[in-house]
């Protein structure tokens, strides 16, 4: 990637872990297990597959969100579109965990972008200044260790 | 905030010339969409089409000055997006320490 001061940002969150890649990539690929973290699912990690994250409906969302494996890169890398509220009139993002080697266990980094695949091509092109509407950010990820 | 709203807010900052014009009218304060179109290096219908979509996100106000229509950013219109960082940072914060929890519990 470039320059991050022009690279238009997205929600990232990130941690290290003291645990083998091999395990995280279980906690984020075993449905039974993910369902004990994130949510109820019925993920599969295969590319194509649709699958939902199920909880109690709140005021204005159901508590469905509609997903799509994008990738599986095993240990390495995941990502699934996050879609709430419907195809037509919601909101959809890209959700994509990836997984570093680090000393003494894990990085997972987790990006939410606000983009679909077939945007990110502008998205990425623009050297607007797209990062100061996610300056709240700094403030949110400031508190993640 | 509604769906429907945060949605109009997203499409429409999903484009970088719209996402240029709104930028400019938040540094420069209101202009025409002659200012507009000198700035965004693209057709004056096109300018007009981009500020339709902004508006529509409640991103842009206009008012008429004789022939002139006048437009200016409305940065309270970006709350939605502020209110996902919130609720996303937080939501993603929980589940991180979650998975901490599951992490030490598998052997």
């Amino acid at each position: 990637m470039s320059n991050p001061a022009e690279t238009p940002r997205t929600l990232v969150v990130e941690r290290v872990f003291p645990h083998p890649p091999e395990k995280l990539w279980r906690a984020l690929t075993e449905s039974p297990l993910l369902a004990q973290w994130m949510m109820n699912n019925d993920f599969e990690p295969t590319i194509g597959r649709k699958f939902q994250f199920r909880t109690d409906p709140k005021p204005n969302w159901n508590g469905v969100v509609d997903c799509e494996v994008l990738t599986v890169d095993p240990i390495q890398r995941l990502s699934y579109n996050w879609g709430i509220g419907g195809s037509e009139a919601g909101l959809q993002w890209v959700v994509e965990w990836t997984l570093t080697p680090a000393e003494g266990g894990t990085h997972v980094r987790m990006e939410q972008s606000g983009f679909s695949p077939e945007q990110r091509g502008n998205y990425y092109g623009a050297n607007y200044g797209w990062q100061k509407m996610f300056d709240a950010l700094d403030r949110v990820i400031g508190e993640v260790d | 905030m509604t769906l429907t709203h945060a949605n109009h807010v997203f499409r429409a900052l999903a484009d970088p010339t719209r996402r240029a014009i709104f930028e400019e009218l938040t540094r420069q304060g209101e202009q025409t969409v002659h200012g507009l179109t000198r700035y965004a290096g693209v057709s004056q219908p096109a300018v007009s089409k981009h500020l339709t979509v902004l508006k529509r996100a409640k991103l842009v106000r206009h008012r008429r000055e004789g022939r002139e229509t006048h437009y200016r950013a409305q940065p309270d219109a970006l709350a939605p997006m502020v209110d996902w960082l919130d609720h996303y940072g937080a939501f993603w914060r929980d589940r991180f320490d979650r998975l901490e929890a599951l992490l030490e519990r598998m052997d």
